[in-house]
C-alpha cells in the first residue's frame, strides 16, 4: 500500500465560545482528507487566539481555553494547544503554523531517538512503525467558508504571510452550500498559484453555529443545548461569562492585526 | 412579575421515526420551550418523544425496539424530554391523532390502565361554539371537574415538513388535521424564508385555526435529518456532534445502519396511504 502523508489540522480562531461547528469542522476535513487516499490525519489542533487580538467581546483566553478543553475531552484526536494564547501580545497566524510545524518535526526527531536507542532486535518488529514515523508530516490551517475572503481585507494579512500560508502550510477550507470558495481562488492570482496546496471540503449539512449567535442566545437566556456540549454550557453558567457587559469588551477597538499592518505607511504610496 | 401559576402548562408531543434521533430533533424542542416561556403565558412542563411503531412500513426504517433505545439515550441528559413507546408498541400502525388523544388523556388522569380505547377526542361539548380568535385558552370541557380544566395542553411539535405533509394525499385524514388543529394545537419550527406562512393561507383548515399554530422560527439552520446521517454512516463518514456520543455509540455497537437495512420495506406502500386510501374506497 502505497504510505500517506500524515497531516495535523489546525484551527485558529476565537473560539468564543467553541460550538459543535467547529468540532464539526475537524470532522468533515478528517474525512475528506482520508478519502483522498494520500493523507493519513494524525492529529487537530485547536489554538485560541490570544486576548490581545482585541475583538469585540472576546471574553479571557483562561476561558476560551478551558471550555475547548471540555469540548474536545471526549475526542481522541483533537486537542486545545493554549501557546497562542499565552503570547505576551497577538502573535500573526503565519507564526503560529511555524510554531506547530516546528513542535510536530522535534517530536518526530524525538522518536527516532527514542527508536535508535533501542535493541536492535526490538527496532527490527517496529520498522513499519518508524517508517512511518519518518515522512514528514504536513500541517495545514483548517478554516471556515468565509475565511478565503478575509485575505481581500485591507490590513487584516500581510502578502508574504498569505503565500507562506498557502505556499509552505496550505489550507483546507470547508465551503458551505451558497458559497463558492472556488470562486474565490479563481478571482485571486495567489491562490490560484497554490490552489494544489487548498483542499475545498463540501459540508452535508448546513451548520451555522456562529459563537455571535451563541453568545445573542446566552445574553437572552435562550437554550443552546445541543449547539454547544454540556460541559460547555454548565461551564458558562459557572462562571457566568457571557454578560451584556462581556459583550463591550473591546468596543470601539481596532483588531491588532489592523493596527499593527497600518501603522507602517509605505513610503512608495506617499 | 407575574403570578406563575395563571401561566398555561404545555407539554410539547414529537412524533416521527427518530430513525436514528438527531440533534435536531433535540433542538426542536428547545426552541418551542424558548418560544413559550418569551409569550409569559407558557410554562412548557414536558417534552415527550414518540418514535413510529414498526407497521408504518418506511423504506429503511428499522426496529422500533433500536430506536427506542436511542432515543432514550439521546434525552438521558435532557431534565424536561422523555421517550414514550406505548405508540411504538402497538400492534398496528396508528394515527397521530391517537397518540394525541392517547396523550392528552394521560395528562387528565394519570392512570397506567388507560389504553386506547379512552383515547377519546378531548373535546365535543363545545365544538359548536364561536371561534375566539387571538385567545389561548386551556381546553375546556362544561362537564368535567374543575381539576381537568387544569390539565396542561398537549401540541404536536413538528418541523415545518410535517406540516407540508398535511397536503399529501391520503396521508392525513382531513378530519384528523381538524381536530390536531381545533383541540391541540400545532407548534412548528420553521426556518427563516420558509414558506410554511404561505402553506398555511392556503389551506382553509389551517388558516381557520392559525392561532393554534405557533410558527417557531429557528435562529440557526439545522438541518440535521436522519436521512442524511444513515446515508453518511453507510458511506463511512463521521456523524459526531450530529449526533448525542451515546447514540452514535449504540449505532456502531449495534452496526443498525447498512445498505440492507435502507431497503426495509422498499416497494411497500406507507401504512397511512393504504388505510386512508383503504377508508375512501369504503
Amino acid at each position: 500500500m502505497k504510505s500517506r502523508i500524515p497531516l495535523i489540522l489546525l484551527a485558529c480562531g476565537s473560539f468564543n465560545p467553541i460550538t459543535n461547528m467547529h468540532m464539526r469542522l475537524f470532522e468533515l476535513s478528517r474525512d475528506h482528507l482520508h478519502q483522498t487516499g494520500g493523507y493519513q490525519v494524525i492529529e487537530g489542533i485547536i489554538s485560541p487566539v490570544n486576548d490581545g487580538y482585541g475583538k469585540k467581546g472576546l471574553v479571557s483566553a483562561r476561558h476560551r481555553v478551558a471550555m475547548a478543553k471540555l469540548a474536545l475531552e471526549t475526542s481522541d484526536w483533537i486537542r486545545v494547544d493554549p501557546w497562542e494564547s499565552e503570547q505576551d501580545t497577538w502573535i500573526e497566524t503565519v507564526k503560529v503554523l511555524r510554531h506547530h510545524y516546528n513542535e510536530s518535526l522535534r517530536l518526530l526527531q524525538s522518536k527516532k531517538e527514542f527508536m535508535k536507542n533501542k535493541r536492535p532486535i526490538e527496532r527490527a518488529t517496529e520498522d513499519s512503525l518508524s517508517y512511518q514515523h519518518s515522512v514528514l508530516p504536513e500541517l495545514k490551517l483548517l478554516c471556515g467558508a468565509d475565511f478565503l475572503q478575509t485575505f481581500k481585507t485591507p490590513n487584516l494579512w500581510k502578502e508574504e504571510h498569505i503565500t507562506e500560508v498557502v505556499e509552505k502550510f496550505g489550507l483546507v477550507c470547508v465551503s458551505r452550500a451558497g458559497s463558492d470558495p472556488a470562486q474565490h481562488i479563481k478571482e485571486s492570482e495567489l491562490l490560484s498559484k497554490f490552489q494544489h496546496n487548498i483542499f475545498l471540503v463540501k459540508e452535508w449539512i448546513q451548520n451555522e453555529i456562529s459563537a455571535t449567535q451563541i453568545r445573542y442566545a446566552l445574553r437572552r437566556g435562550l437554550s443552546v443545548k445541543y449547539l454547544i456540549p454540556d460541559s460547555v454550557i454548565a461551564y458558562i453558567a459557572h462562571h457566568n461569562i457571557y454578560t451584556e457587559e462581556s459583550e463591550r469588551k473591546n468596543e470601539g477597538d481596532l483588531l491588532q492585526p489592523l493596527k499593527l499592518h497600518s501603522t507602517p505607511v509605505n513610503p512608495l504610496n506617499d | 412579575m407575574e403570578d406563575p401559576e395563571k401561566k398555561t402548562e404545555v407539554v410539547l408531543l414529537a412524533c416521527g421515526s427518530f430513525n436514528p434521533i438527531t440533534n435536531m430533533h433535540l433542538r426542536l424542542f428547545e426552541l418551542a420551550k424558548d418560544y413559550f416561556h418569551e409569550t409569559g403565558k407558557y410554562k412548557v412542563i414536558k417534552g415527550i418523544i414518540s418514535p413510529v411503531g414498526d407497521a408504518y412500513k418506511k423504506k429503511g426504517l428499522i426496529s422500533a425496539d433500536h430506536r427506542v433505545a436511542m432515543a432514550k439515550l439521546a434525552t438521558e441528559n435532557s431534565d424536561w424530554v422523555e421517550v414514550d413507546d406505548w405508540e411504538s408498541s402497538q400492534s398496528e400502525w396508528l394515527e397521530t391523532l391517537k397518540v394525541l388523544r392517547y396523550h392528552q388523556q394521560k395528562l387528565v388522569s394519570p392512570d397506567p390502565t388507560n389504553s386506547l380505547q379512552n383515547a377519546i377526542p378531548v373535546t365535543k361539548a363545545g365544538r359548536k361554539r364561536k371561534q375566539e380568535p387571538n385567545r389561548h385558552e386551556p381546553i375546556k370541557k362544561k362537564n368535567q371537574s374543575p381539576d381537568i380544566k387544569s390539565a396542561p395542553q398537549l401540541k404536536l411539535l413538528c418541523g415545518s415538513d410535517m406540516l407540508e405533509s398535511f397536503g399529501i394525499p391520503n396521508l392525513w385524514k382531513l378530519e384528523d388535521i381538524t381536530e390536531i388543529v381545533e383541540n391541540h394545537g400545532l407548534v412548528c419550527i420553521s426556518r427563516a424564508g420558509s414558506n410554511v406562512q404561505k402553506f398555511i393561507y392556503e389551506s382553509d383548515i389551517l388558516w381557520r385555526h392559525k392561532n393554534n399554530i405557533h410558527l417557531v422560527e429557528e435562529w440557526i439552520t439545522n438541518d440535521i435529518s436522519s436521512t442524511k446521517i444513515r446515508r453518511a454512516l453507510r458511506r463511512g463518514q463521521s456523524i459526531r456532534y450530529l449526533v448525542p456520543d451515546a447514540v452514535q455509540a449504540y449505532i456502531e455497537k449495534h452496526n443498525l445502519y447498512s445498505p440492507e437495512s435502507e431497503d426495509r420495506n422498499a416497494g411497500v406502500v406507507l401504512a397511512p396511504l393504504q388505510k386512508n386510501a383503504r377508508d375512501s374506497k369504503n
